[in-house]
C-alpha cells in the first residue's frame, strides 16, 4: 500500500482533506516522544469510481500543520523527520487558494526534497466566491508537479486529486526556486551532500545555507557553509528570493477582483478586538460556556436567588414523593422528566449528565439485583456495585460535561475566536512569562482538569506547557466545589462565625494567586526559558465544520472511556477494597469503615497532616480528614461523601443522611471540638487549610491520567511531586497564618528570601554550588 | 522614512527594509512572510496597547511590540491602498 503525507500551513483545511479521505478509517495516536497529534488512516477508492481499475487504497499520514521545514517547533522537526526519514511515496501539499503567498512558501521547501510532490488547491470555492480567479494550469506550469483544485469541505476534486497522486512517479529528483540567485552557493553545498551520501541532497544544501541548526551539527558542514556564504547574510536572501519566486510566478496565475474595505472577518473584529468591548465580550461568552455546560438553572429562568424561584419541583407537582431522605419518581417518565426538569430547567451539559447517570443507574441497581436474588454474599455486591461500578461510573458521569466544555471550546478555536482571545489578553500573561494562548486552559480549569490539559496542546513551547497543565488543578473544579461548600457551611454551622459564601470565594482566589505564584517560580527555576514569542496568524472567521466536531469529539471519547476502564477502574476497585477489607481480610459493610485497612492507613497518615492544621491536633477523629483526601485522589466527590459515611460511623451525627454534607460535618466539627478542647480558631484554620490542601494537592484520577499522557516523557513523577508539595506548603501557610496572624510575617520573610535567591541565582551573583564547594575545600585544608 | 514596526501608527503601512534579530525569532519571522520588501500595513493594537495586528501578504498576523522591533519598515507616507 501507498502511502502519502498530508503536508501544509495551519488552518489550510488540511484536517478537512483528512477527514474526508479517510473518514472512519482515522485513528489518533502521538508522534513518538511528543503529544502533538498523530493522525493515521486509510483511502479507499471504490473500483466503480475508478473505472475498470482495481481499487486502489493509500494510506494517509496526516502531519502537523506547518509554515516551514526549519527545526524550530516540534511541529517542524515531526514533519521534516517523516518526510526525510520515513520517505512517503508522495507529499499531498494542501494550498489555502485564499492565501497562496503564504502558503506557496512551504511549497518550494517540500520540492527541494527528493519526495514527489502533488498539490492540492483548497478553497477554490471560497477564491471563486471572491471574484479572484486561479490559473491552476499556469501554476502546475511554473511548479513543475501536478496542481488540483479541491474544496475539502464540500468534497469536490478529492477524487482527482487522489487519482493523480496514484499516478505519481515513484521517484523524483528535488528542485529548487532559488537556482537562478544563487545558483553557485547551492551547487557547491550540493556537492557536498552528495559526498557525504545523504539523500535528498538538495534540500540539505539549502537548509544549510539557511543557517540550519540541524544541519550545523554534521561535521563539515560549518566550514562548507562559511566558505560558501563568505559573509553574506543567506537566509535573508533565500527567504526574499523564495517570495520573489512566489509573487512573480502569481503574477501570471492569479488575477485579484476589486473588493471593498471591509471583509466580514474585519467586521465581527471591530466588535470581538474591539479596544473597549473586547474584554466584556469575552467574559460574556466565557459566561454562557460554563452557564450551558454546568447550571442548574438555565438562563435564570427561576430567578436570580432562591427567594426567587417560582417553579414547583416534582415533589410539589405530586409526580415524585420523598422517602427516607430520597425521591421517588411515580413511573418511569417522570423519571425521564427529572433529567430535564425538577424544581429548574437543567442546562445542556447538566441534561446530558442527569441522562447519563439514569441510564448507568439503571445498569448498577440491576446487576446488583440480580446478583443479590442469586444469592450472592453481601461483600461481593458491594464490590461489583459500590467498588466497580460506582468507581467507574463516577468516573464516566463526568464524561458529558467533560465533553460540553471540549464541544464549546473547539467551537471557539475552529471559529478563530480563540486565536483573537489570545491576541487580547498576552499582555498580561506575559508578565507571567506565558503567551495569551495559556489562558484558556487555565479558565477551562475551573470547569474541568481533564479537558483543560487536553487543551494545552495548542501552546507551542514545551515548559510553558508542563507549567500550565501543573497548575490547572489550582483553578478548583466544578467537582470540587462541593467540598468548598460542605466545609464551609459546616464552619459556619458549627461556630456561628464567617460567611461560608465569602470563604469558597476566597478559596477560588487563593487558588488562582497559587497558580500564578507557583507559575512565576517554575518559570524562573525548573522550567526556565524564554517568554515564547508570539507570532501567530489570526485566521479569517468561519463557520466551524460540523463534521470535524464530531470526529474531534469521538476521539476525545475514546480516549477517556479507555482511560476509565484502565487506570482509573484499577485504582477505584484498589481503594474501594482498602476502606471495606480489615486486617482481617473481612468485609466491612459501609458503617464500619472505621476499622478498615484504609482507617488504619488514615490513622498513620494523620501525624503528616499536623503541620496543616487537620493532623494530630483533632485527636481520635482526625484520621476521617486524612482518608477524605486520600479517597479525594480517585474523583473530588469522594471528599464529602466520605465524610458523610465516616460521621455516621463514628457517631458524631445521627441523622439521615444529607445531600450536601453540611450537617454530617459540622457534627464531625462538634465531636472533634468536645474531645479535644481545641480552640475555634486553630479549629477553623485547620478546616480552611484542608479544603487549599484539596483544592492544590494532586487531582482526581481522571485528571492525572490525563495530565500523564498531555506532558512531556518524565514530567509527570515530578508533577505528583510539585502536586504534594505545593499542596502542603500552601495548606501550612493557611493553616499556621489564620491561627496565628503573626506567622504571616515569618512566611513573608521566608518568600523574599526565596524570591532573593532565584534572582541573584538567575543573574548569576549567587551560586549555591559553588558556595559548598569553597566550604568543602576549606574544610579539608583545616 | 524609515520606522520600525513596532513605532507605527494605525493605519500606517510601508515596506519592510531588514529583518533583524536572534536566529530563532528571525527565522519564525521569515516563515510567516516577515521578509524584505514585503508590504505591511498596522491593522489596530490589542486593548491592552500590545500585541499589535498587522496586514501582511494578503492575511492578518499578530506578534508582540518587541518582535514587531526586529522589523525595519519603509514607510509608504500615506494609508494604504
Amino acid at each position: 500500500m501507498k502511502t502519502f503525507a498530508l503536508a501544509g500551513n495551519p488552518n489550510c483545511g488540511k484536517t478537512t482533506l483528512f477527514n474526508a479521505l479517510t473518514g472512519a478509517t482515522a485513528h489518533v495516536g502521538n508522534w513518538p516522544g511528543v503529544t502533538v497529534d498523530k493522525r493515521e488512516g486509510v483511502y479507499k477508492t471504490s473500483a466503480k469510481k475508478q473505472k475498470g481499475n482495481a481499487a486502489v487504497n493509500m494510506a494517509i499520514v496526516d502531519l502537523p500543520g506547518i509554515y516551514s521545514l526549519s527545526p524550530y517547533t516540534p511541529e517542524e522537526v515531526i514533519a521534516r523527520n517523516y518526510i526525510l526519514n520515513d520517505r512517503p511515496d508522495g507529499i499531498i501539499n494542501i494550498v489555502d487558494a485564499t492565501n497562496l503567498e503564504r502558503n506557496l512558501y512551504l511549497t518550494t521547501q517540500l520540492l527541494e526534497t527528493d519526495v514527489p510532490v502533488i498539490i492540492a488547491l483548497n478553497m477554490m470555492d471560497e477564491v471563486e466566491k471572491s471574484g479572484d480567479k486561479i490559473n491552476a494550469a499556469a501554476l502546475e506550469g511554473a511548479l513543475g508537479v501536478p496542481v488540483v483544485e479541491i474544496s475539502a469541505l464540500k468534497g469536490t476534486g478529492i477524487d482527482k486529486l487522489m487519482q493523480r497522486a496514484a499516478q505519481l512517479p515513484a521517484t523524483r529528483r528535488g528542485q529548487t526556486v532559488l537556482k537562478d540567485a544563487l545558483g553557485k552557493q547551492i551547487d557547491t553545498a550540493c556537492a557536498y551532500y552528495e559526498a557525504e551520501g545523504v539523500p535528498s541532497p538538495l534540500f540539505h544544501a539549502l537548509k544549510l545555507l539557511e543557517n540550519d541548526e540541524i544541519e550545523l551539527e554534521r561535521k563539515g558542514a560549518q566550514t562548507v557553509l562559511d566558505e560558501v556564504a563568505a559573509g553574506a547574510d543567506l537566509e535573508a536572501a533565500i527567504a526574499d528570493e523564495r517570495y520573489k519566486f512566489i509573487s512573480g510566478k502569481l503574477a501570471g496565475a492569479k488575477t485579484k477582483a476589486k473588493r471593498g474595505a471591509l471583509t466580514k472577518s474585519d467586521k465581527i473584529d471591530r466588535v470581538l478586538t474591539h479596544k473597549i468591548w473586547a474584554i466584556p465580550v469575552f467574559l460574556v461568552v466565557l459566561f454562557f460556556v460554563f452557564h450551558l455546560t454546568f447550571s442548574e438553572n438555565l438562563f435564570f429562568l427561576n430567578g436570580f436567588t432562591e427567594a426567587q424561584g417560582w417553579m414547583p419541583s416534582l415533589v410539589d407537582l405530586g409526580l415524585a414523593a420523598e422517602v427516607d431522605g430520597s425521591v421517588e419518581y411515580n413511573n418511569f417518565g417522570v423519571e425521564l422528566l427529572a433529567v430535564l426538569y425538577d424544581g429548574t430547567v437543567f442546562s445542556p451539559g447538566v441534561i446530558l449528565t442527569n441522562f447519563l447517570n439514569l441510564f448507568l443507574d439503571h445498569i448498577s441497581d440491576g446487576v446488583v439485583t440480580l446478583m443479590e436474588n442469586a444469592g450472592a454474599a453481601q461483600w461481593a455486591t458491594g464490590l461489583v456495585g459500590d467498588g466497580i461500578f460506582g468507581g467507574i461510573f463516577a468516573v464516566l458521569g463526568f464524561l458529558p460535561q467533560i465533553l460540553t466544555l471540549f464541544l464549546f471550546f473547539s467551537l471557539l478555536e475552529d471559529s478563530g475566536y480563540m486565536a483573537r482571545i489570545a491576541f487580547v489578553l498576552d499582555r498580561i500573561f506575559r508578565r507571567f512569562g506565558l503567551s495569551g494562548r495559556a489562558f484558556m486552559p487555565m479558565i477551562m480549569g475551573f470547569g474541568c482538569s481533564v479537558p483543560a490539559a487536553v487543551n494545552t496542546r495548542t501552546l507551542s513551547d514545551e515548559k510553558e506547557r508542563t507549567a500550565t497543565i501543573r497548575v490547572i488543578p489550582f483553578f478548583s473544579c466544578g467537582a470540587k466545589l462541593p467540598i468548598l461548600t460542605a466545609v464551609a457551611g459546616g464552619i459556619v454551622a458549627a461556630f456561628g462565625v464567617g460567611n461560608s459564601d465569602l470563604i469558597t470565594y476566597g478559596m477560588y482566589v487563593l487558588g488562582v494567586a497559587s497558580a500564578i505564584v507557583c507559575v512565576l517560580l517554575m518559570r524562573n527555576t525548573s522550567l526556565k526559558g524564554e517568554t515564547p514569542p508570539f507570532i501567530m496568524e489570526l485566521p479569517t472567521y468561519h463557520w466551524p465544520k460540523f463534521k470535524n466536531l464530531m470526529l474531534h469529539l469521538w476521539d476525545k471519547t475514546k480516549h477517556f472511556v479507555k482511560k476509565a476502564f484502565t487506570i482509573i477502574f484499577a485504582s477505584t476497585v484498589i481503594i474501594w477494597l482498602f476502606s471495606h477489607l480489615s486486617f482481617k481480610w473481612g468485609y466491612l459493610p459501609d458503617e464500619e469503615m472505621n476499622s478498615s485497612i484504609l482507617a488504619s492507613i488514615g490513622m498513620l497518615l494523620q501525624p503528616v497532616f499536623t503541620p496543616l492544621g487537620f493532623g494530630s491536633q483533632l485527636g481520635q477523629f482526625g484520621w476521617v480528614f486524612a482518608v477524605a483526601a486520600i479517597t479525594g485522589l480517585v474523583a473530588k466527590e469522594n471528599v464529602i461523601a466520605t465524610f458523610t459515611t465516616l460521621a455516621l460511623c463514628i457517631g458524631a451525627y445521627a441523622g439521615a443522611g444529607t445531600e450536601d454534607g453540611v450537617e454530617e460535618l459540622s457534627g464531625l466539627i462538634a465531636a472533634i471540638t468536645a474531645d479535644t478542647g481545641i480552640s475555634q480558631g486553630q479549629f477553623v484554620a485547620g478546616l480552611i487549610a484542608f479544603i487549599a490542601f484539596n483544592m492544590t494537592t494532586i487531582p482526581c484520577f481522571a485528571a492525572c491520567a490525563t495530565a500523564k499522557a498531555e506532558l512531556p516523557k518524565g514530567k509527570f513523577k515530578w508533577t505528583l511531586l510539585f502536586w504534594l508539595a505545593a499542596s502542603f506548603v500552601i495548606g501550612a501557610a493557611v493553616y499556621t497564618v489564620g491561627a496565628w496572624w503573626w506567622t504571616l510575617f515569618i512566611w513573608l520573610a521566608v518568600i523574599a528570601v526565596v524570591t532573593t535567591f532565584i534572582v541573584l541565582r538567575n543573574i548569576g551573583k549567587f551560586d549555591i554550588l559553588r558556595l559548598f564547594k569553597i566550604r568543602r575545600k576549606s574544610n579539608k585544608e583545616e | 522614512m524609515n520606522k520600525l514596526l513596532s513605532d507605527f501608527a494605525v493605519g500606517e503601512s510601508g515596506r519592510i527594509v531588514r529583518v533583524t534579530g536572534e536566529g530563532r525569532l528571525r527565522r519564525r519571522l521569515f516563515d510567516i512572510g516577515v521578509t524584505p520588501d514585503a508590504e505591511v500595513t498596522l491593522r489596530k493594537r490589542a486593548p491592552l496597547g500590545d500585541p499589535i495586528e498587522v496586514t501582511l501578504r494578503g492575511y492578518e498576523l499578530t506578534l508582540r511590540k518587541t518582535e514587531a522591533a526586529c522589523v525595519d519598515v519603509e514607510l509608504n507616507g500615506g494609508k494604504a491602498e
